[in-house]
């Protein structure tokens, strides 16, 4: 394992103390929780549809540097996305995370993602950096069944 | 109180993984209250055990059986010795304090809990001390009250003399918080549950390797440590016991060992301890825990306490300088335990930055989130020394935080 201070890319720490889209959408069609128990970090996601494709997309909450910076990345990604579109990043994202610390990335299909594989050398991490995303990709899968749309893990 | 006849220096050489290197940097360990590391000592009596001494106990009528047997036997002695342990106690072998207070839980439940009696536990304690009576509060329509703190992290013991009634059965708490390192005024609080006909149980997780123990004196009905923060292994801790509370609970599991005789109308158990250590126990554990307690009373427990005192008042300066940290809980009477956090640094960045420096700390809720609760926060940053700690390694956590915020800065 190595040296930690790869884990907090400038990308990662200006999303961190800069958080984008952050507050909340008091007209959203959706609202959804992404609670990690373990260490108590806790957002709520705030997300506009225009038919088929993400208008807006807020968060507010707490977390770790590597969290709270992947929650706000996402909104920015995300916004005007379909939700196809979203799933397949989202997908691109936790694919890479998975990948060993050493594998090449595909910087391309990434973009500016590829900040945090560095996260990939400390395992117990990744699911600070996929905490958001898990909570949105899930909203979109409980959408189809039609059940509820809280989610935590 | 003794003064520290030591320096970190020559305890250092007795624990070999203090050599380790980490990210390139020496290991700087202070993350004790979640486990210590282990002398050469203890490494010893469980390699010696395994390599020479194997035999199962109790059992065997052979030269290797008869020996551990005795060695077994001979490190209940010194454990009870070790924490002041009288005629009327008996020492139960059990793997750790959460082990420990699950047993004392489920004894309890069946022998005496009935609805609408009360179990009284406190607003700093471990979730091992909150769980089982949850649970047992569950099965009996018993009902659990709780002790709140005062802002400075000690009891509130006005509090505690109010809901101390007569329907209280058992008052449970920590001799020392895990997170705030408070110690709590035991014995008196042990003399008012035996005034009011309540049992005391004493969770010792974090005061037994750091602090002179006392059963008797404090009067405890139960006192529970695990082997594994006192310099001991893993898997092994040790319920302390009124002899008569034990002789009326029921076993916690049955099994060889626990019984005195056995036929399928029915089986009549052994007298305490056996009758709670029901199978094969951890032989090796207990050797191993018995060479633990040879080499901390070797030191001395009131010279161990004088250096962890004065490392804690070192680091509470130390810390307390720098800019953003706020620590939590500012008890007049604590062990070595320091928890604190960083203005909008997350502890889990906190631990994480650290780590690269070589030092190790916890971060998190360190299995208290009410008490994380009670201070608004989901989490702190934890350091938390042992015997074999020094002064220049809070120098460098001090110097190492500094760094953290200029990372966030
Ligand atoms: C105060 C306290 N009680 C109980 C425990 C549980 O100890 P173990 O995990 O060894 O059973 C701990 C361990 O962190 C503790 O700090």
């Amino acid at each position: 394992m190595s040296d930690s201070r790869s884990l907090y890319e400038k990308m990662i720490l200006d999303h961190y103390k800069n958080p984008r889209n952050y507050g909340k959408i008091q007209a959203a069609d959706k609202i959804v929780e992404a609670v990690n128990p373990l260490c108590g970090d806790t957002f709520t996601l705030y997300i506009m549809f225009n038919d088929d494709r993400i208008n807006a997309l807020q968060f507010t909450g707490s977390g770790c540097a590597i969290s709270k910076a992947s929650a706000s990345l996402m909104t920015e990604l995300l916004t005007g996305k379909s939700r196809h579109e979203a799933n397949k990043i989202a997908d691109a994202f936790q694919e890479m995370l998975r990948t060993e610390p050493d594998a090449p990335i595909a910087e391309e299909e990434l973009g500016m993602l590829a900040a945090f594989a560095g996260v990939r050398e400390f395992p117990i991490r990744i699911k600070c950096a996929t905490l958001a995303w898990r909570a949105l990709i899930r909203c979109f899968d409980d959408e189809k069944e039609g059940g509820d749309v809280a989610a935590t893990d | 109180m003794g003064q520290p006849h030591y320096t970190g220096d020559h305890i250092r050489k007795d624990f070999p993984i203090l050599d380790t290197r980490i990210h390139d940097k020496p290991l700087i360990y202070l993350d004790n209250a979640a486990t210590t590391q282990k002398p050469q000592c203890v490494i010893d009596a469980v390699t010696r055990y395994y390599t020479t001494q194997n035999a199962n106990i109790h059992r065997g009528i052979h030269t290797l059986s008869e020996a551990a047997t005795a060695k077994y036997e001979a490190v209940r002695q010194r454990v009870g010795a070790f924490i002041g342990a009288d005629a009327n106690y008996t020492v139960v072998f059990v793997r750790g304090a959460t082990e420990a207070i699950n047993l004392a839980a489920h004894g309890f439940a069946r022998a005496w809990i009935k609805a609408n009696d009360e179990i009284l536990i406190t607003g700093m304690e471990h979730h091992a001390n909150i769980v089982p009576w949850q649970l047992l509060c569950e099965a009996t329509d018993a009902t659990l009250r709780v002790v709140p703190l005062n802002e400075t992290g000690e009891l509130n013991m006005d509090e505690f003399d109010r809901l101390l009634n007569e329907r209280t059965k058992l008052v449970a708490l920590t001799h020392a918080s895990n997170v705030l390192g408070t110690v709590n005024p035991v014995q008196d609080i042990c003399a008012k549950a035996r005034a009011q006909g309540a049992v005391s149980l004493i969770d010792g997780a974090q005061s037994a390797p750091h602090t002179p123990i006392n059963v008797a004196a404090m009067d405890a009905d139960f006192f529970v440590f695990s082997g594994h923060k006192m310099y001991g292994p893993t898997g092994i801790g040790v319920l302390c016991g009124r002899t008569e509370w034990l002789e009326r609970m029921p076993p916690y599991q049955g099994g060889g060992g626990a019984i005195h005789s056995v036929t399928f109308e029915k089986t009549t158990f052994a007298e305490p301890p056996r009758k709670f250590e029901a199978g094969t126990p951890h032989i090796a554990g207990v050797l191993g825990l018995g060479a633990a307690i040879d080499y901390v009373s070797g030191i001395g427990i009131d010279a161990i306490a004088a250096h962890e005192r004065e490392l804690l008042l070192y680091a509470t300066d130390a810390l307390a300088d720098i800019e953003g940290v706020t620590l939590i809980g500012a008890a007049r009477k604590k062990v070595g335990i320091l928890s604190f956090t960083m203005d909008g640094i997350h502890p889990h960045d906190i631990a994480q930055l650290l780590d690269s420096h070589g030092i190790a700390i916890r971060a998190g809720h360190h299995c208290a989130q009410p008490l994380m609760q009670f201070y608004g926060i989901h989490a702190t940053a934890r350091a938390s020394f042992a015997l074999y700690n020094t002064q220049e390694e809070i120098e460098s956590l001090a110097n190492a935080l500094r760094a953290v915020r200029e990372v966030f800065a």
